[in-house]
């Protein structure tokens, strides 16, 4: 169990593309950390060089009270979850979690206990003589989960440990890797490119855009507070919908067809702006209500309904509950003044 | 040749079943026709070396290749296995056997340790020239032991290993064609069992014995196959660096054989010479069918 701290680490490839701009930022002992960020923001990346895997071109990284940027993987003690597993096909399970023990010279004992307390963890102890190839997804991933916890690492990485899993499998899986987390207290820092694993799982999600860090915060900061339009439409789905407008100072924004929304909290900033709703914070209300909404397609999950339309004319989209009687045609829409968000209409970061 | 033969006719009844009825079984027969003409082609030669080496030599000699058994069968296997032979008299046919065995065996384990070690290196390590290195390495396909054997010889005779296993099976070993399978086949493991194998602590020495070498376990098995039949029948090389009859290996000890008695003025040795042709053929024969079946193994246990 350690604390995390990476001060200016960057990395830049040796065609001179920078995959991770420097970046600082603390981990707690004991926290879960998700990065999170379309494929390509740098988030892999950032993982493997702390994990050792990737060489550091810039900046310090501690784990621990140890400055560990010229360590080997071995060294650093830490563990990490693959995404697709890679679990040695021709050893058991139980020599698969056994390895990286028997590689520092546990004595065998040690090891034979150690291994039946994982798998006993893991709920592996029947399946610790067979092979991986025998196994299903989840049982694979569980072992993989199993090499990691053995050795009681200061870190855990995990690197999208879930998504060759089914849907149904994925949702199981992340309740038990963050109730693990929970039981063993070891930190954690987790990759993903799935916004809800991201939600669900972290206590604090860094969001990452173009080999930057864009927003640090728990979960409910991200998604009501997001610090730029990236992360507005990254995090929550469907995505916040996003609307060009104009903002002049006295509490209202206008739309394309001159519509005044109130918004809750003035901004510091005139002229053009992007206005960010989320389509859970609206209401349907009859067109003589509200602000004329025109419904195309209406969509149904059950739960809730999802109304895709054109609000001033953009694209708008709508959720709301199933008890709500929506129909594609004419409808109102009415606005929490207090969930408006604006952003800057050019550089998209939070007014 | 025959194993590989019923499994294609294997398969080719299973598939075509109930596809048309009647012209399919036209088409059955002629597949089978085929087929067995084939089988035929490849296994008559070898009935007639063994009815041939039923006879005595006085009649082979007087009526050639024989299609019926004669009464001389053991007799001349006996003499093949165990009669001494050639000029001094010093060699039996097993000696050649052993020394077939020594050249097979130490010609293709040489080959896989060489050409996997250098597949580890040119895949796993970043060295400089590693796919310069990887292509020096792969033209030396278009330089086989028959272009290069004047030097090759000059410098095994030069160090003094004529008429020793080493130089019998040194010279050989280095093989493009190996490192060219071990190559393909690393680039498939996937990078995260290295990277997994650098986290759980293995260093690139334990990295190859613990991981990369029992993954290859089926690649190894292919590639033993065909270099130890390689191997096994290498002819030229033999004859050029053994003299010492003591070193014979069983492919060119036939040859030796003939025209040891044919230059002694008597009637060669022909059912002697077929018998030792037989058993020759079956070692790889033997090796071909013990590693095909595990060759199946490693390909039904899905692995990766």
């Amino acid at each position: 169990m350690a604390k995390v701290s990476v001060s200016n680490l960057s990395k830049t490839y040796g065609k001179g593309t920078q995959a991770v701009k420097p970046c600082s930022f603390h981990i707690a002992d004991g926290e879960f950390v998700v990065l999170v960020g379309p494929s390509g923001c740098g988030k892999s990346t950032l993982l493997r060089m702390i994990a050792g895997l990737e060489d550091i071109t810039s900046g310090e990284l501690r784990i621990g009270d140890r400055v560990v940027n010229d360590l080997d993987p071995a060294e650093r003690d830490i563990a990490m979850v693959f995404q697709n597993y890679a679990l040695y096909p021709h050893m058991t399970v139980a020599k698969n979690i056994a390895y990286g023990l028997k590689n520092r010279g546990t004595p065998a004992p040690v090891i034979e206990q150690k291994v039946r307390e994982a798998a006993d963890i893991l709920n592996l102890t029947e399946y610790l003589d067979r092979k991986p190839g025998q196994l299903s997804g989840g049982q694979r991933q569980r072992v993989a989960m199993g090499r990691a916890i053995v050795r009681d690492p200061a870190l855990f990485l995990f690197d999208e440990p879930l998504s060759n899993l089914d849907a149904k499998l994925r949702n199981q899986m992340r309740i038990e890797i963050r109730k693990l987390q929970r039981r063993l207290g070891v930190t954690s820092i987790y990759v993903t490119h799935d916004q809800v694993e991201a939600m669900t799982m972290a206590d604090r999600i860094f969001v990452l855009n173009d080999g930057r860090i864009e927003q640090v915060g728990t979960p409910a900061e991200i998604y009501h507070k997001p610090a730029s339009t990236f992360v507005a439409s990254f995090m929550g789905a469907p995505p916040m919908n996003l609307l060009p407008g104009n903002y002049n100072g006295n509490g209202s924004v206008l739309l394309d067809d001159q519509t005044a929304i109130k918004i809750g909290q003035a901004a510091n900033h005139k002229g053009a702006v992007q206005v960010g709703v989320r389509p859970e914070d609206v209401v349907l209300a009859s067109p003589r209500d509200g602000v004329p909404f025109q419904i195309d397609v209406v969509e149904e999950l059950g739960a809730n309904r999802l109304l895709h339309g054109n609000l001033a004319g953009h694209p708008f989209t709508v959720s709301v509950g199933k008890e709500a009687d929506a129909a594609p045609g004419i409808s109102g829409l009415r606005f929490d003044p207090c969930a408006i968000h604006l952003f800057h209409p050019e550089e998209g970061h939070r007014l | 040749m025959a194993v590989a033969d019923s499994i294609i006719s294997v398969s080719q009844t299973h598939e075509p079943a109930r596809a048309k009825r009647r012209g399919v079984k036209l088409s059955t027969i002629a597949d089978h026709a085929i087929l067995i003409a084939g089988a035929l082609f490849m296994l008559v030669p070898v009935y007639l070396a063994l009815t041939t080496a039923s006879h005595d030599a006085v009649h082979i000699q007087r009526e050639g290749l024989s299609f019926g058994f004669s009464d001389d069968l053991v007799k001349n296997f006996d003499a093949a296995l165990f009669a001494k032979g050639g000029f001094t008299g010093a060699i039996t046919g097993t000696t050649m056997l052993l020394n077939s065995f020594i050249l097979g065996v130490g010609f293709a384990v040489g080959k896989i340790v060489l050409s996997m070690i250098a597949a580890y290196a040119i895949v796993y390590f970043r060295l400089r020239f590693a796919t310069f290195a990887f292509w020096a390495i792969f033209t030396t396909i278009l330089l086989p032991l028959e272009v290069r054997i004047v030097p090759s010889y000059e410098v095994i005779q030069g160090i003094g290993l004529t008429n020793t296993y080493t130089g019998l099976i040194v010279p050989l070993l280095a093989s493009a064609t190996g490192t060219f399978f071990f190559r393909q086949f690393f680039l498939s493991v996937p990078d995260e069992l290295v990277e997994a194998a650098r986290i759980d602590g293995a260093g690139p020495v334990k990295f190859f014995i613990d991981i990369l070498v029992p993954l290859s376990r089926t690649m190894i098995a292919a590639i033993f196959i065909i270099m130890f039949v390689y191997g096994w029948n290498q002819y030229l090389w033999p004859t050029l660096i053994t003299t010492e009859e003591g070193l014979f290996t069983l492919v060119r000890g036939i040859r030796q054989i003939i025209q040891a008695m044919a230059e002694g003025s008597q009637i060669p040795e022909y059912g002697r010479m077929m018998a030792l042709a037989i058993i020759a053929m079956l070692p790889p024969v033997a090796i071909v069918i013990l590693f095909q079946s595990w060759f199946v193994k490693g390909l039904v246990e899905s692995e990766k």
